[in-house]
């Protein structure tokens, strides 16, 4: 007799664990840059158009195939067609690299909150040097915030091949945060739900991937909630609130950051002008407090026909501040979580209480948005009756959580956070949209639009709109081979591949190339989880061979 | 030290000159000789010489002081204070630090000479009285080391508090702590109810037995074997005797 597979206490649950899950740290730090990048408002009209066509259709779809099919990923796609089981095993593959490193920023968010409880806040303040005459040197060219993201929480080596050793501090940030994950993963499903320029080409693209990396679509991880669903739940109007509290939360975000933006551009605008007449005031002993923002020009000027040699002599110390410049400084990922956020709290009044809630906040986000890549990875080993027969549920997620926290050790190393930059870019992205694409097409043309849309309408007990038809069968998958055409092409134009390196003697960031063995890391990160799909095509199909072999001499 | 031996070449040759003994004109002389000496050795850029900026103004805003000759004067007290706790300079007296090129920034410039008003002392014993005493300085005039500078004396700076603990291993311990003892509870729960679910089945059948001995099924209809009738009455019999509808 079959067990019972667990069940959402109600329904809210579920679709609070979508949320959860889907509104993660992109909508933080990745959708306000592509606003700042892209004409501000106006970026909003290519994202909510392909919200509508290309996040809540596939959105629907992924939860449909889940909740109809019953099972994870694997699962689900093998009873589609055994042929295409290696589309689940690529979601696997592809959710399991997520998880790898997407905790490092929980690990890295715990570090910060720790830090956060004392008074000055330690990245407010340059550390001395080492006779106490002044600042420490790396902190005087760069900034103290940006000290203390890359000296004192990440210890970054110069370049990508010197590797360093692992940090014990990072280390045991990491193992808290795969340790509150295991927390949350443990009992299984039932625990999780708990209370989560228009022309431009580039911003509709841009769009489009945002839209489709926010939500989370490919990965597995809605198949296997809506795996947990009860038959007859409305999917439908669940995916379509999802989609749009995930659009809210990005778009309230970008407000946020905006102001926070703003208001880090005024005071190093103020800065500015304060550290020039400063030099102005002491280079020519004008009176102190003579030179104001008003009239700054002004002196500027008349100070250069007084003197002109001192003036030109000292001249290319001053640095022309402006506000606009200020604001432009356009910053995503972890640069601005962790640099830009960090400096505007500093200047705060009650600067430790912003400090915990924001970091909090970032917390519960990032293991938010965890949890649902664990339970993508946890749901098919469940699933399966080999390995849950030998170990309790338990002991499944323990493992699997081990096995990264052991792998995301290399992400504490000295080179780690450009390794984690390697993560960042390449694990997910193109093997998703071929994911995605894959899936549409065999829910479409291989399972059959028509069977499908009668195995809803058994099961939900309401029709299929013709515009959720229209959209899988045709407008989707062209927009996601137009998005994988020019990513693939964007890449295969670039030529060698470059990454950031942080500069200690200069105190910024350089541009370096990868090295060979790097190159060939992205190639396998691409790679091993985009040929699941042919290859599990061909096993299953060598499979049938032998079997239709073995059974043809006894007929 | 050149510059005050040319002064005392052109004072030889002055009073080398024929001129008239006048009282008044030997006073102007001392004098002259005085301030030239003092002038030379106190000069922007001298020997041992350091130029001092003061920035009262960004420091106290509206309750900021006028800089005069009063304030001059406390500032020489305080850097003859400072000598004086040199050891071999107890000696020093207001008299001997000379300051000039007063700027209206504020900035200026001072030297310190020995008791014979001839020599400068040298710019590391006065480095190191100043540096001592930076703090008693910047609070005899309201300041701190940002708003009053001297120049190529770099002040020690206040290292920020370190705790022998840092703070974040104690909140890192706590969360630990209780993570691990939350899971601890949830596993062991877990190992809990799955040992009672084992238990429950095993107890359900030996109810079960106990049943079928008092109990079997002959032909629909239940009967006791074990009856201690005797045999007497059949309980099947009977009862399909009650389905025929009495007379």
């Amino acid at each position: 007799m079959e067990k019972a597979r667990p069940l959402w206490a109600n329904s809210l649950q579920f679709v609070f664990a979508c949320i959860s899950y889907a509104v993660g740290l992109g909508n933080v730090w990745r959708f306000p840059y592509l606003c700042q990048m892209y004409g501000g408002g106006s970026f909003l009209v290519p994202y909510i158009i392909m919200l509508i066509v290309e996040g809540m259709p596939l959105l629907y779809l992924e939860l449909a195939v889940g909740q109809r099919m019953r099972q994870g990923s694997i699962g689900a796609w093998r009873t589609i067609s055994p042929y295409l089981s290696g589309v689940g095993v690529a979601s696997v593959v592809v959710s399991f690299f997520l998880s790898m490193y997407y905790n490092v920023i929980n690990a890295w968010a715990f570090w910060y909150l720790f830090h956060s409880f004392q008074d000055p806040l330690p990245w407010s303040v340059c550390p001395l040097n080492g006779n106490h005459t002044g600042y420490d040197e790396e902190c005087e060219k760069a900034s103290s915030t940006q000290y203390f993201w890359y000296r004192k929480t990440l210890n970054i080596s110069p370049s990508l091949q010197e590797n360093g050793g692992v940090q014990w501090e990072p280390a045991l940030c990491l193992l808290l945060a795969w340790l509150v994950v295991y927390l949350c993963i443990l009992r299984g499903t039932e625990s999780t739900g708990k209370i989560e320029q228009l022309a431009n080409p580039k911003a509709w693209i841009n769009a489009a991937t945002q839209i489709f990396f926010s939500l989370g679509l490919g990965f597995g991880s809605l198949i296997a909630f809506a795996s947990y669903n009860e038959p007859s739940n409305n999917c439908q109007k669940h995916a379509i609130i999802v989609s749009l509290i995930n659009s809210f939360t990005s778009i309230f975000a970008s407000i946020v950051t905006f102001s926070i933006y703003g208001f880090k551009a005024t005071f190093n605008y103020e800065n500015c002008l304060k550290k020039v007449s400063l030099l102005l005031t002491n280079t020519f002993d004008l009176e102190d407090g003579f030179l104001t923002a008003s009239n700054l020009e002004q002196v500027k000027g008349y100070l250069a026909s007084a003197y002109p040699s001192k003036y030109s002599e000292m001249f290319p110390q001053i640095k022309n501040c402006s506000l606009e410049s200020e604001l432009d400084t356009a910053v995503q990922g972890t640069g601005l979580a962790f640099i830009v956020y960090t400096e505007a709290i500093k200047n705060m009044e009650v600067s430790q209480l912003w400090s915990v809630l924001y970091f909090f906040m970032l917390l519960m986000l990032g293991i938010g948005s965890m949890l649902g890549n664990t339970a993508a990875i946890l749901t098919p080993l469940t699933d399966s009756k080999i390995i849950s027969s030998h170990l309790p549920k338990e002991a499944i997620s323990g493992l699997v959580c081990l096995v990264n926290c052991a792998i995301g050790m290399v992400f504490t190393m000295e080179a780690g956070n450009y390794w984690f930059d390697i993560f960042n870019d390449y694990a997910a992205t193109l093997s998703l949209l071929l994911i995605v694409l894959v899936e549409t097409i065999a829910v479409c043309y291989v399972y059959g639009l028509r069977r499908f849309e009668s195995d809803l309408k058994a099961m939900t007990g309401r029709a299929v709109s013709w515009y959720w038809k229209v959209m899988w069968a045709g407008v989707s998958p062209l927009l996601i081979v137009s998005l994988f055409v020019f990513y693939l092409s964007d890449y295969i134009l670039m030529g060698t591949l470059k990454y950031q390196a942080w500069d200690a003697s200069q105190g910024q960031l350089v541009t370096k190339d990868y090295p060979a063995y790097a190159l060939a890391v992205i190639g396998l990160l691409v790679a091993s989880s985009t040929m699941c799909i042919p290859l599990a095509a061909l096993g299953t199909f060598v499979q049938r061979r032998l079997k239709r072999g073995d059974a043809d001499p006894v007929a | 030290m050149a510059k005050a031996d040319l002064s005392a070449a052109w004072i030889f040759f002055f009073l080398t000159l024929p001129c008239v003994f006048h009282p008044e004109r030997m006073l102007w002389l001392l004098f002259f000789l005085v301030s030239a000496i003092h002038a030379e050795l106190c000069q922007p850029g001298a020997e041992n010489a350091f130029k001092v900026r003061l920035s009262i103004r960004t420091a106290l805003g509206d309750k900021a002081y006028a800089w005069d000759t009063n304030e001059e004067y406390l500032f020489k007290a305080m850097v003859a204070f400072s000598m004086r706790k040199v050891p071999n300079r107890e000696a020093t007296e207001i008299s001997h630090v000379l300051l000039c090129n007063v700027t209206q920034r504020v900035s200026f410039w001072f030297v310190v000479t020995d008791p014979s008003k001839n020599h400068t002392l040298p710019a590391v014993e006065v480095q190191s009285a100043i540096r001592m005493n930076k703090n008693r300085i910047n609070n005899a005039f309201f300041l701190n080391d940002q708003t009053l500078e001297f120049l190529k004396i770099p002040s020690t700076l206040a290292p920020p508090m370190d705790p022998s603990v840092p703070i974040w291993i104690i909140i890192f311990g706590v969360i630990f702590c209780i993570v691990i003892v939350a899971i601890a509870l949830l596993i062991l729960s877990g190992i809990w109810q799955r040992r009672r679910k084992n238990k429950e089945p095993s107890e359900v059948d030996d109810a079960e037995d106990k049943c079928e001995n008092m109990i079997t099924i002959e032909n629909g209809i239940p009967s006791d074997p074990l009856d201690m009738k005797g045999g007497h009455i059949n309980d099947a019999f009977m009862t399909e005797d009650e389905r025929l509808t009495p007379l």
